[in-house]
């Protein structure tokens, strides 16, 4: 007995995989990327990246100064986050299907959001950084819009999920609708929502570095003063306490997860 | 005078589909109806017209002779806390405590400031434990609602309705994801319901056996229209055959 599913499914997988291996290789050509001189390139890279990025005794004497710019980044992180995720939550609430008041605030919040997250952030910090020049506000704003239209979307979608059935309950029972968004979207979503809340300052961190050196403000731009000035010890450094610090945040906000949901 | 008179009622949701088409029954007070019907016949959009949570298109509906349609948002939610409604799927908030949802019940009655910040009175909250007592699930008062069964969780369901102090309880097909354990339980609690506090239950239900056993009037809808209106006892197959528009002994009646 022949069945035709799987055969119809082992024909589109061999389509589907030509179609990639086409696209691979003319992209390759068009762009004048050689595959074998990129691969054979590999070891020449970690053999200067060997001998230039060895973090030395001297390097450790800036130590101080780049604890003080990381600890500058983390702040400006969580701040940019926490004031955005409130802000988020408002839009999210009119966005929802569930909570909206009208259909003309919830297209707005989803317009809203779409365009805040589809602009990527260093796009975000080159504008600011004509009205606001260089200082952390630029930076703050830059990490707020970003995260805003991220956590407006995510927030409206954990709403739309979770909280549908309880809505409709306590709304029959006669309660109005900030007793409603209290009573049970809050609660029903919570959990969720702090999930993303700290999945948001694990990823602004990595970013406000990106941020900084167009801004130069925080880890940035120490990483960039380096960087520069060709001391490439002392920016091994500072991306080693770049991923320790993004490593012990996945950590720490892991553990949060674990016990809240 | 009639508890609740429907009038002539109908709901469309798109242009020529009618949901529900000229429905017209009266339901006095302390009566125990079964609604029935095929899925899809319109038996939860019924119920959903009768407290205002899906709007009809014409028709009307009257309340101690006050026409629902009618009413301010205000009045609507002073509505709402005398019509308790259970549901299949329970909708409780599954993170709150047995406790926090029976007082939910009690929101309509709250201010906007009362209700957030949890201000219930000592009344109140004696009400609820004593609800909770007596449907069985006192020693369940401070479990979180995602570690109940089904059969706790619409214990919960009922308890929270119940301090609404409603006159008529809607149940939208109460029993359908319960084990028959289960079913019978919340079947006899809310039978007891009507006749202890005389409060109008009108329950969706797919099991013609268990209407037949616990209603004192069953409704028959089917596309949408009433085809049957009566006593339990008077139900006859060609009713039936006419209600789920197939032979009676094509239908598992138990």
């Amino acid at each position: 007995m022949k069945i035709d599913v799987y055969r119809k499914k082992k024909r589109q997988f061999t389509i589907f995989a030509l179609i990639v291996l086409c696209m691979t290789f003319i992209s390759a050509k068009l762009t004048n990327f050689s595959f074998v001189q990129g691969i054979s390139s590999v070891p020449e890279a970690f053999r200067w990246m060997g001998s230039n990025l060895l973090i030395t005794r001297e390097s450790f004497e800036k130590m101080p100064s780049i604890l003080d710019k990381l600890i500058e980044t983390i702040f400006l992180s969580i701040t940019a986050t926490t004031t955005a995720s409130i802000i988020a939550l408002l839009l999210a609430l009119l966005g929802s299907q569930t909570t909206k008041v009208n259909g003309f605030f919830s297209t707005l919040s989803r317009f809203i959001a779409s365009v805040f997250r589809n602009i990527p952030i260093v796009a975000w910090a080159l504008i600011l950084l004509l009205s606001f020049g260089q200082n952390a506000l630029t930076g703050y704003f830059a990490l707020f819009l970003a995260t805003l239209g991220f956590l407006t979307r995510v927030f409206t979608e954990t709403i739309d999920e979770t909280s549908n059935s309880s809505v409709e309950a306590l709304q029959s029972t006669g309660a109005n609708y900030y007793q409603v968004v209290s009573k049970a979207v809050l609660p029903e979503c919570s959990p969720q929502m702090i999930s993303w809340i700290l999945f948001m300052v694990e990823t602004n961190i990595r970013s406000s570095t990106l941020v900084g050196i167009l801004t130069g403000t925080g880890i940035g731009f120490a990483f960039d003063l380096y960087y520069k000035s060709m001391n490439y010890n002392v920016v091994s450094l500072i991306t080693l306490s770049i991923v320790v610090v993004v490593i012990s945040i996945e950590l720490i906000s892991n553990y949060i997860r674990r016990v809240i949901l | 005078m009639p508890l609740l008179e429907v009038k002539n009622i109908t709901k469309q949701y798109e242009k020529d589909k009618k949901v529900l088409s000229g429905i017209s029954f009266d339901v006095n007070g302390g009566e125990f109806i079964s609604i029935i019907g095929p899925s899809g016949a319109g038996k939860s959009t019924l119920l959903r017209c009768i407290n205002r949570m899906v709007d009809f298109s014409s028709g009307e509906i009257l309340f101690h002779n006050t026409d629902i349609m009618s009413l301010s948002k205000k009045d609507l939610r002073k509505y709402r806390t005398q019509i308790g409604m259970i549901f299949q799927h329970y909708n409780l908030v599954s993170r709150l405590t047995v406790i926090e949802n029976v007082l939910h019940g009690r929101l309509g009655y709250k201010t906007t400031l009362q209700g957030i910040m949890t201000r219930f009175t000592e009344e109140e909250k004696k009400e609820a434990f004593h609800l909770l007592e007596k449907l069985g699930m006192r020693e369940h008062a401070y479990k979180r609602c995602d570690h109940l069964s089904g059969g706790q969780k619409q214990r919960v369901g009922i308890a929270r309705a119940l301090i609404q102090q409603p006159k008529i309880l809607l149940c939208d097909e109460p029993i359908a994801s319960l084990d028959p354990n289960s079913s019978k339980v919340i079947m006899d609690h809310l039978k007891n319901i009507s006749q202890e506090l005389r409060i109008t239950c009108i329950v969706n239900l797919h099991q013609v056996d268990v209407a037949k056993h616990y209603s004192e009037r069953i409704i028959g809808l089917n596309g949408g229209q009433i085809v049957y209106d009566g006593a339990p006892q008077e139900l006859t197959t060609t009713n039936i055959h006419q209600i789920y528009g197939s032979e009676a002994e094509n239908l598992i009646l138990a």
